[in-house]
């Protein structure tokens, strides 16, 4: 049950896909001009996440790893095919992401119309790779981690948009330089939050390894302002650990 | 450039500055931040896709009159899945130490929006040639976007490029450390690879006010 919970808060704040990892920046970045959209697409891809990421666990699991053959019987037990792992990931995503598609066409016509070619474009979204890659590359090792793991970096990758949405919509009436207007400042904030973000990196290691730098969001305007001026050398090194091993 | 004609040259030349996949089109941006720590990785990435982009352009090109228009994506998928495998294999198997560092970033550029977005945008109506043409062109805007990123990253954050130490050396106290030069740390952590992508935005289009966008 910990570790349910502490993968759960994990893939959502300290791994946040899009401000740790970047991941489906494009979309991100595309479809945060309002935020009902925005909320239309976030859901379609925590639904999206959540179903082929513990699919393709068990693919990873029964079918590509090393040795993964072995139920077939013992003369199969040498055989590897995780170089084949992007092939049949992406197929099984794009097989999802047409389900979703009919489904939402069905039941929510003003969404489907409203996300537009948004919605085929899950299929290359790289946050929905992105996490089946990571289930295999973090070797995460039950079928309800990886469910979990799906359903929670997918509410992280909603939050993200849902933020930047809200903050686009707002900064219409700001007097932004010209040249930096639309896509540019847009990149700047998200980069600002990304540091806002980092801040959640103390939250599960109780602060044993970096104590003292972790500090609760209501505060990170500040510590953003710390970490520009006097940031420990300490915590600079643990997060590019961190991010390397990532 | 006199084996190109005009329209084939306005292919290659476009897209690396006025309309450039990463900081006009918007595509492609996971990938550009996630590697550019590093100017080695970005050189490795721009190559990767550059090779990618250019056959797989060119592949569905030459099979555009066949792919019936409602499976196209995923017919599109297979045929990048297929040459990202050739680079990730590749990659393993001749710079293993950073197939590690670029991780599952290989595997990502078969969702890199670049590709699909010439896929259907170009090579589903284009023949092989101008196809090859348009692929490369957009493979070297988002090269160039990286490779800038990444010096900046890398000069920046730890003094070297490609590894060589060309601001000095930091522990001895030699070439420009002397006179109190730190090593900015936050560079090399990975939201600084937007705001830098923010900034070349800002620079780009106050040179060309013609992009700048509406609020």
């Amino acid at each position: 049950m910990l570790e349910h919970i502490e993968l759960f808060f994990k893939s959502i704040f300290i791994d946040n896909m899009v401000f740790a990892t970047f991941l489906g920046m494009c979309s991100y970045l595309a479809v945060s001009k309002k935020v009902s959209t925005a909320v239309g697409l976030g859901a379609a891809v925590i639904f999206v996440l959540a179903v082929t990421v513990p699919i393709n666990w068990l693919l990873d699991q029964y079918i590509l790893r090393d040795g993964a053959l072995a139920w077939l019987g013992p003369e199969y037990a040498e055989y590897d095919l995780s170089f084949l792992s992007f092939i049949l990931f992406i197929a099984t995503i794009a097989t999802m992401v047409q389900l979703v598609e009919i489904v939402v066409e069905k039941f929510s016509p003003s969404l489907y119309n409203s996300l537009g070619i948004f919605l085929p474009l899950i299929a290359v979204n790289c946050a929905i790779l992105g996490g089946s890659l990571f289930m295999q590359s973090r070797d995460i090792q039950t079928l309800g981690l990886a469910f979990n793991y799906g359903i929670s970096s997918g509410i992280g990758w909603f939050l993200a948009i849902l933020a930047i949405a809200a903050i686009r919509e707002k900064i219409r009436y700001s007097n932004v330089p010209p040249p930096l207007r639309g896509l540019g400042i847009t990149f700047i904030i998200t980069g600002l939050m990304a540091i806002g973000f980092m801040s959640f990196g103390g939250m599960l290691t109780g602060g044993d390894e970096e104590e003292g730098v972790a500090s609760p969001t209501t505060e990170s305007a500040q510590t953003l302002e710390e970490n520009e001026n006097n940031q420990p050398v300490a915590m600079i090194d643990a997060e590019i650990a961190n991010e390397k091993e990532n | 450039m006199a084996i190109l004609s005009k329209k084939d040259q306005r292919l290659i030349l476009d897209p690396l500055a006025d309309d450039n996949p990463i900081t006009i089109q918007v595509l492609g941006i996971c990938s550009a931040l996630a590697i550019t720590a590093q100017l080695k990785a970005s050189i490795v990435m721009a190559v990767s896709v550059l090779f990618v982009l250019g056959v797989g352009n060119v592949v569905i090109s030459l099979m555009r009159n066949i792919i019936p228009s409602k499976i196209r994506i995923i017919v599109q998928l297979i045929v990048v899945a297929t040459l990202v495998i050739v680079v990730d294999q590749t990659l393993k198997a001749f710079a293993y130490e950073l197939s590690k560092e670029l991780s599952v970033f290989v595997g990502l550029i078969i969702t890199n929006c670049i590709i699909m977005g010439r896929f259907e945008a170009f090579a589903l109506g284009n023949g092989p040639y101008r196809s090859f043409l348009d692929g490369i062109g957009n493979a070297l805007g988002y090269g160039v976007i990286l490779i800038a990123v990444g010096f900046f990253r890398e000069l920046l954050g730890s003094g070297t490029l490609l590894g060589f130490k060309v601001l000095g050396d930091p522990i001895e106290k030699t070439g420009l450390y002397a006179f109190g030069y730190e090593n900015n740390g936050f560079m090399l952590l990975s939201p600084m690879a937007l705001i830098v992508v923010g900034l070349i935005i800002w620079v780009q289009r106050s040179k060309n006010p013609a992009l700048v966008e509406e609020n």
